[in-house]
């Protein structure tokens, strides 16, 4: 025989066990959106903690925040604004997480949204005196091919040879940003600021203040049609994932790979349509906060959108209309922040949200037991 | 013979998962350096067993004994202090590290500071002592298959087991690695170390075996058989049993025109190895034909090559005249291909999905249930209410997920969905597996209600009974060719040239060998 025989230590036995067991029957429906709450709530109390432990009245802070966000209409109406970049990249999440492709380049595939839809009307590919509805519609049209574009790469890459999709996407992110810096800097700046020019009238989107010549209430709101676009895309979204054919394909591909292989399901056309799909809602996004919001190709467009579109989709249990009201929340989530903070807590809150409702999704499939040690 | 302590000594092992009594009343001894042979079909509870005596399952009721010590084991980690370890079937190394770290990982030794060459002489030593060829600083992805199964017995070398479990260790290897393994295993006892051998394959164990155990059906039907006192066909019927024919009302039936044509076909395993070698067979409308053999000879590579799954390298498959080899799955399925797959969690149900989506899994493409580019969900619902009454499928609801269904009731949704698509080919691959009595008769009656019907169907089994009572013709099914094709009542002699056939020591014209002689019948 040969060596010694290495020694391997015994846990230190307690007297009881915890046991993680997977259900064997169906969860009721009651349960899911009670343990998302609990998560959510258990969040809360986490970020209140960490509120108290930097010296904030972890209270007062979350009163703020619900008053800065929906105390008025006027602030109401931001948040919304806020909400719809939010509502197309949680829509670009949702549609892709759905068969399991775990896309989160939605931030730069809303750049290069907003950039295409910028190069239509700096290049300018159509003049600043083309009508308002051809100039956004060639502008939204050029923001959801760049977005599917950036989809397209990573889905390709997946669908034929495998390469983790969560990397290419991560990286695409740097590429659009970086491209667009470039032009900003470079090609369309502005008198040496890092913007372009303000774009002709004819490419911003409509807001509700536009009208408040003849509705008076709408006076001040910076409601724009990019909302809309969202809420529509939000129910068309529904149908396809929830009633369509494609549909069924997707959420068959992302339950088990192999069975709809067997059912005949083109993998490889579906991995890379959805990808598209998914870039092209992003790049959407993009376009509209171009024009809907800031009217300039410049940096700083997006507070992370595309990453908080991953949360939202999450939070949202991948249903696109559970996305428009989840979305209204972190819109809240980001107007607060800014007035709370520039950046710190209200991106910490997020990240916990996400933590413990992903952490929470374990226990619909296992419950957890405690049970007492057998004496040896 | 003096009396010598058992090294192990298990005794009225029960073990229950749900709906299934995997390990009954099984008593089970293993001597010191012997190599004992547990042989049984897929599902007969071999594994299991072992598992329980690896410390993996806890049993149900039974005691076991080591080396005369009563020991109760909670983890692997038990069992290996007690010095059993066992190799699976599918190795648990890391691809990106060397041997010797994965034969360190886990271990409490070294502490924090690796100082890999000393543990690469220490790997090194006790490869040497056993004769296991192998570089301790390889790389495991470097490694062939061979390669890597000797590291996983280094691993349990490592840690000090002298009693090593190996689980059906030749399903992976070529032969040559075979003959490589087998010299290892006889140094191994040679060296006192005591061995259990997992396997259904007979030459086998004929081959390496000091004692032979036959398990069937969760309960033994031989215990410790010399192979001098036993012969192959023995073994067969021990591990295949003897007939509880229900005898199945058969009418006869004269075949249609041909349906299923394979002609050459040649196809490549998931590793890239030859599994299927120019075959070719036909079956005609209102036909069964059986096919037997030992899993892993080519079954389920034919399935997925008819179906549409995997592509063949040489040869084609015809359908009603019209080819579907090398073809998006698709046609197949339009062409009226039903599949029932061998692995029902895996790939024939979408687990995390409702009994109703199972259901339409291939028929939501086309009306009723399509319309337009929507699939119509109340059609669907109903077609399915309607599927789960007529198959029984037990359970809440059709919005109930599969998941949560028995093994019973989840082959009932894969039947219902492939039966109901009216198919003009069948291939069930085991469609009985696992199942209880009853649920086992509702499939054979569906299935002959499919051949009045004119279907033309492939039942591929492990179960003799089963082809032998529903077969209108029975081939078999070798390393991936057709070795041979009987037809008529089944009886012993029958039973014994099957048998013989499915272990390749019988191919018409003399026994024993890996013969490449090509050409069967069709």
């Amino acid at each position: 025989m040969t060596g010694e025989v290495p020694v391997i230590h015994r846990r230190i036995p307690l007297p009881f066990q915890v046991r993680v067991e997977a259900r064997i029957e169906e969860v009721p429906r009651w349960l899911p959106p009670l343990i998302s709450l609990g998560a959510i709530g258990l969040a809360l109390l986490i970020g209140g903690i960490v509120l108290a432990i930097v010296g904030g009245n972890p209270f007062l802070t979350y009163a703020h925040i619900a008053r800065a966000s929906f105390g008025s209409i006027g602030v109401f109406s931001d948040t919304l604004v806020k909400a719809t970049p939010i509502i197309l990249t949680g829509l670009a999440c949702t549609v892709a997480f759905r068969m399991k492709l775990w896309n989160i380049g939605a931030e730069g595939q809303l750049f290069i949204g907003a950039f295409a839809a910028s190069a239509v009307v700096l290049t300018p590919l159509l003049p600043a005196e083309t009508p308002a509805p051809l100039m956004l519609t060639t502008m939204a049209v050029a923001g959801i091919a760049a977005g599917a574009l950036w989809g397209l790469v990573p889905g390709i890459l997946k669908a034929r040879l495998k390469v983790n999709e969560v990397v290419t996407t991560l990286m695409m992110n740097y590429i659009a940003v970086s491209w667009n810096n470039f032009f900003i800097y470079a090609v369309w700046s502005e008198g040496g600021f890092q913007m372009s020019r303000i774009f002709p009238k004819s490419a911003w989107m409509p807001r509700l203040a536009d009208y408040a010549g003849q509705i008076p209430a709408f006076r001040g709101l910076t409601i724009h049609l990019g909302l809309l676009l969202g809420i529509v895309a939000a129910g068309v979204l529904w149908w396809v994932l929830y009633r369509s054919k494609w549909g069924f394909e997707i959420e068959l591909a992302g339950d088990n790979p192999n069975a709809a292989r067997y059912a005949g399901v083109p993998i490889v056309r579906n991995t890379v349509l959805v990808m598209m799909l998914s870039g092209g809602l992003a790049g959407l996004a993009g376009m509209s906060e171009i024009a809907g919001v800031v009217h300039r190709l410049q940096g700083a467009i997006s507070p992370g959108y595309g990453f908080t579109g991953v949360i939202v989709a999450w939070l949202a249990k991948l249903n696109p209309l559970v996305v428009v009201p989840v979305s209204i929340l972190f819109g809240s989530l980001i107007l607060a922040g800014r007035e709370i903070q520039p950046s710190g807590i209200p991106k910490l809150i997020q990240g916990i949200i996400l933590f413990c409702l992903i952490s929470s999704e374990t226990l619909l499939r296992y419950r957890i037991r405690f049970v007492r040690r057998r004496q040896a | 013979m003096t009396h010598v302590t058992n090294a192990v000594e298990m005794r009225r092992i029960v073990k229950r998962f749900p709906g299934v009594l995997a390990n009954d009343q099984i008593d089970f001894d293993l001597r010191p350096g012997e190599i004992h042979a547990l042989l049984g079909e897929n599902g007969a509870g071999k594994s299991t067993l072992m598992n329980v005596l690896a410390g993996l399952y806890r049993p149900d009721e039974g005691t076991i004994r080591v080396h005369g010590q009563a020991v109760d084991f909670h983890s692997p980690r038990d069992a290996i202090e007690c010095g059993i370890g066992m190799v699976h079937q599918h190795f648990m190394l890391v691809p990106s590290q060397s041997v010797t770290e994965n034969i360190l990982l886990g271990l409490d030794e070294p502490r924090f500071l690796m100082n890999l060459p000393r543990y690469e002489r220490r790997v090194a030593e006790l490869a040497e002592g056993f004769g296991l060829r192998v570089d301790p600083r390889a790389k495991i992805w470097q490694l062939s298959v061979g390669e890597q199964q000797r590291v996983e017995i280094l691993k349990m070398l490592y840690r000090g087991a002298s009693i090593l479990i190996m689980d059906e260790p030749t399903a992976v290897l070529a032969p040559q690695e075979i003959e490589d393994l087998f010299r290892t295993l006889r140094g191994m006892v040679a060296e006192g170390k005591s061995i259990v051998f997992i396997s259904h394959k007979l030459g086998e164990v004929m081959q390496i075996a000091n004692r032979i155990t036959v398990l069937r059906k969760g309960q033994v039907t031989a215990s410790g058989l010399k192979p001098a006192e036993t012969t192959p066909a023995d073994l067969a019927r021990l591990m295949v049993g003897r007939p509880v024919l229900f005898r199945i009302e058969r009418e006869a039936q004269e075949p249609g025109d041909v349906v299923l044509s394979i002609e050459g076909v040649s196809a490549d395993s998931d590793k890239g190895l030859p599994a299927l070698r120019n075959l070719s067979l036909q079956i005609r409308s209102g036909e069964i034909v059986g096919m037997a053999g030992v899993a892993g000879n080519g079954q389920r590579e034919l399935a997925e090559v008819i179906s549409g799954l995997r592509p063949c390298t040489e040869g084609r498959i015809l359908v009603n005249g019209r080819v579907i080899s090398n073809q998006p799955v698709r046609k197949a399925i339009d062409q009226g291909v039903a599949h029932v797959p061998e692995d029902r969690k895996e790939v024939g149900t979408a687990p995390g999905l409702s009994i109703t989506h199972n259901l339409i899994l291939k028929s939501y493409r086309h009306p009723p249930l399509a319309r337009g580019l929507a699939v119509h969900y109340p059609t669907a619902r109903q077609h399915a209410q309607q599927l789960k009454e007529a198959y029984d499928i037990m359970a809440p609801s059709v919005d109930t997920s599969v998941r949560f269904l028995s093994g019973g009731n989840l082959q009932r949704v894969i039947l219902a969905r492939e039966i109901s698509a009216g198919p003009q080919l069948m291939i069930a691959m085991q469609p009985t597996r696992g199942l209880d009595v009853g649920a086992i008769e509702g499939v054979h009656r569906l299935l002959l209600d499919l051949r009045r019907a004119g279907a033309a169907i492939l039942l591929v089994s492990e179960e003799l009974d089963e082809i032998a009572s529903l077969s209108d013709r029975i081939v078999v099914l070798y390393e991936g060719q057709i070795v041979g094709e009987v037809r008529g009542e089944m009886d012993d002699a029958m039973r014994e040239q099957i048998g013989l056939m499915m272990t390749g020591q019988y191919k018409g014209q003399e026994a024993g060998g890996k013969g490449q002689e090509a050409g069967h019948d069709g």
